[in-house]
C-alpha cells in the first residue's frame, strides 16, 4: 500500500474542497468586480488559513530604494544555468521541453538583463528536495533548478523536462497540476513576482485550490503557457511560450538618469 | 492597451531548490567591519514560527547610495550588492549579515525594503524594516506618521547588541503592516 494513503491526520475529501471552491466562484461571479491576482484569504487552500494577513495592504508610494531593483549579471548566471537537462552524467528521463517568453513591465516594455529563476519536480512528480516524501523516483540526472537573464528584448528561455503532477496533503487525494515555479525581478523592487507556470489542458486545474485561488478565469488562464510549434524543434524537444507581465511601470530610463545624476 | 499583470502564486514548500544559494543571506561576510545582524521570526496567525518562509531584503549602503552591482548570487566577499535572501529555520527565524543602510535622501528615515514569501501565502507581501535611532526622521516619515502607533510599531526594527530584530507577523493582533504600491490591483 502506498504510505501516503495512510494520513497522519484525517484529511477531508476532494468533494469538500470542491464545493468550497464552487461557492467562492459563485460569489465572485455575482460580485461584478474583476480580480487579477490570487486571494490571500482562500480557505480551500488550508495552509493559507493561518498565513494570510487579516488587514488589507496599506497603499503607499514607493521610495527611492523601492523604485530600483537588485542588479544581476554575467557574474551571477552562466548560460548553461538555463539548461536543466545538462550538468549530470546522463540525460534526465521525461519529455524534453523548451519554455520561452518575454518579461514585460506594466507598460508593455521589455525588462532587460534581469534575473529569472525556476524550480520544479521531475517527470515523475518528485522534487529533489529533502522534504518531498512522495514515493516517486528521484532522477539522478535531474535536479530541477535553473536561472537565466532576460535578453535585450526581455526574452528568457529554459530547456528542461516537463514536470509530473504530484500529491500533497491539503486534502485527501489532492494532486497539484504539473507546474514550473518562476521567480522574476523587474526594474523596481515593487515588481517582484513569484508565480507558477502551468501546461495547457491539465485535468487537475478544476480541483486545485492554489490555481483556483485566482478566482477570475481569465486571470488564472494567464498562468497557462501556450503550446508553440515554432518553439518545438525537429526530433528534439516540445516547446511552450509564456509571457510574464509585472505590476506597474518600471523604472524609466529618465528615472535612471536622474538617479545617476544624484550620484546614487 | 495596458497589459494586465501576471498573477502571483505561492512559493510552495520546495523553494530552497531554486532560490537558496551559498551565502544568500550574507550581504557582507560575517565579522566584517560595520557588519550587523538583521534577524527576526516570521510568525503565523497562531503565533507559531513559519519554518518554510523566505525573506528578501533590498537596501542602500550606509551612505544612502544604491548599489548597481551584480554579484548577489555569487558573493565575492567585497562587492556590496544590497540584496539578500534568507529562508527561515524550524522556529521561523531568519537572519541576515549586512550593514545598516543610510537614508537615500538627507533627513529621511532609513529602511530596508522587505519581501516575504511562504508556503500557504498565495502571493508575496511587501513591507519595510525601518531602523530605530533617528527619531526626527522617523516622526517625519510619510508612511509611519500616517499609521496608528500599534501599526507603526510593526515597521520599526528593535536594536539589540548585534544589530536589529524585525519580526514579521503574517496575521493576528500585532500583524505587520504590509504595503501595496501604485499599479498593484487585487
Amino acid at each position: 500500500m502506498n504510505p501516503l494513503a495512510v494520513p497522519a491526520r484525517e484529511l477531508e475529501p476532494q468533494s469538500v474542497i470542491s464545493s468550497e471552491m464552487a461557492a467562492l466562484d459563485a460569489g465572485y461571479r455575482g460580485a461584478g468586480v474583476t480580480e487579477t491576482q490570487p486571494r490571500l484569504d482562500y480557505p480551500p487552500y488550508r495552509s493559507s488559513l493561518a498565513r494570510h494577513p487579516g488587514r488589507a495592504a496599506y497603499d503607499v508610494d514607493p521610495e527611492t530604494i523601492e523604485r530600483c531593483a537588485p542588479c544581476f549579471g554575467a557574474r551571477d548566471v552562466e548560460p548553461l544555468d538555463a539548461d536543466l537537462t545538462v550538468g549530470h552524467p546522463g540525460a534526465p528521463i521525461g519529455e524534453r521541453t523548451v519554455v520561452t517568453g518575454r518579461v514585460l513591465d506594466g507598460d508593455g516594455r521589455p525588462v532587460r538583463r534581469q534575473l529569472v529563476e525556476i524550480w520544479q519536480a521531475n517527470a515523475a512528480g518528485r522534487y529533489a528536495h529533502g522534504r518531498d516524501q512522495h514515493p516517486a523516483p528521484l532522477d539522478p540526472n535531474f535536479t530541477g533548478a535553473g536561472r537565466c537573464l532576460t535578453d535585450d528584448d526581455g526574452w528568457y528561455r529554459f530547456q528542461t523536462i516537463k514536470p509530473g503532477p504530484y500529491p500533497w496533503r491539503n486534502h485527501r487525494n489532492a494532486w497539484r497540476p504539473a507546474h514550473l515555479h518562476f521567480s522574476v525581478f523587474g526594474t523596481a523592487f515593487t515588481q517582484r513576482l513569484v508565480t507558477q507556470l502551468y501546461f495547457p489542458g491539465d485535468p487537475l486545474f478544476a480541483l486545485d485550490p492554489i490555481y483556483q485561488s485566482i478566482v477570475d478565469p481569465r486571470a488564472r488562464d494567464r498562468l497557462v503557457a501556450a503550446y508553440d510549434h515554432d518553439v518545438t524543434s525537429h526530433e528534439w524537444a516540445t516547446g511552450y511560450r509564456w509571457d510574464i507581465v509585472l505590476t506597474g511601470p518600471g523604472q524609466t530610463p529618465l528615472d535612471a538618469e536622474a538617479q545617476d545624476g544624484d550620484g546614487a | 492597451m495596458t497589459p494586465i499583470a501576471t498573477p502571483g502564486q505561492t512559493v510552495g514548500p520546495f523553494f530552497h531548490l531554486g532560490l537558496s544559494y551559498d551565502r544568500d543571506s550574507e550581504l557582507v561576510p560575517p565579522g566584517s567591519p560595520a557588519a550587523i545582524v538583521l534577524r527576526g521570526r516570521v510568525l503565523d496567525g497562531d503565533g507559531l514560527g513559519v519554518p518554510d518562509a523566505l525573506v528578501e531584503i533590498w537596501q542602500a549602503r550606509p551612505d544612502g547610495t544604491i548599489a548597481g552591482e551584480p554579484g548577489s548570487l555569487r558573493r565575492d566577499g567585497w562587492t556590496f550588492t544590497g540584496f539578500g535572501r534568507a529562508s527561515t529555520g524550524p522556529d521561523g527565524t531568519y537572519a541576515f549579515t549586512t550593514v545598516a543602510p543610510g537614508p537615500t535622501e538627507p533627513g529621511r528615515a532609513a529602511f530596508l525594503a522587505v519581501a516575504v514569501f511562504a508556503r500557504g501565502l498565495l502571493n508575496r507581501l511587501f513591507t519595510r524594516a525601518y531602523l530605530p535611532g533617528d527619531t526626527a526622521a522617523l516622526a517625519a516619515d510619510p508612511l509611519l506618521s500616517a499609521l496608528p502607533e500599534h501599526a507603526r510599531r510593526t515597521l520599526v526594527a528593535e536594536a539589540d547588541g548585534q544589530g536589529f530584530v524585525f519580526d514579521i507577523r503574517l496575521r493576528g493582533p500585532a500583524e505587520t503592516v504590509f504595503l501595496r504600491y501604485p499599479g498593484q490591483r487585487p
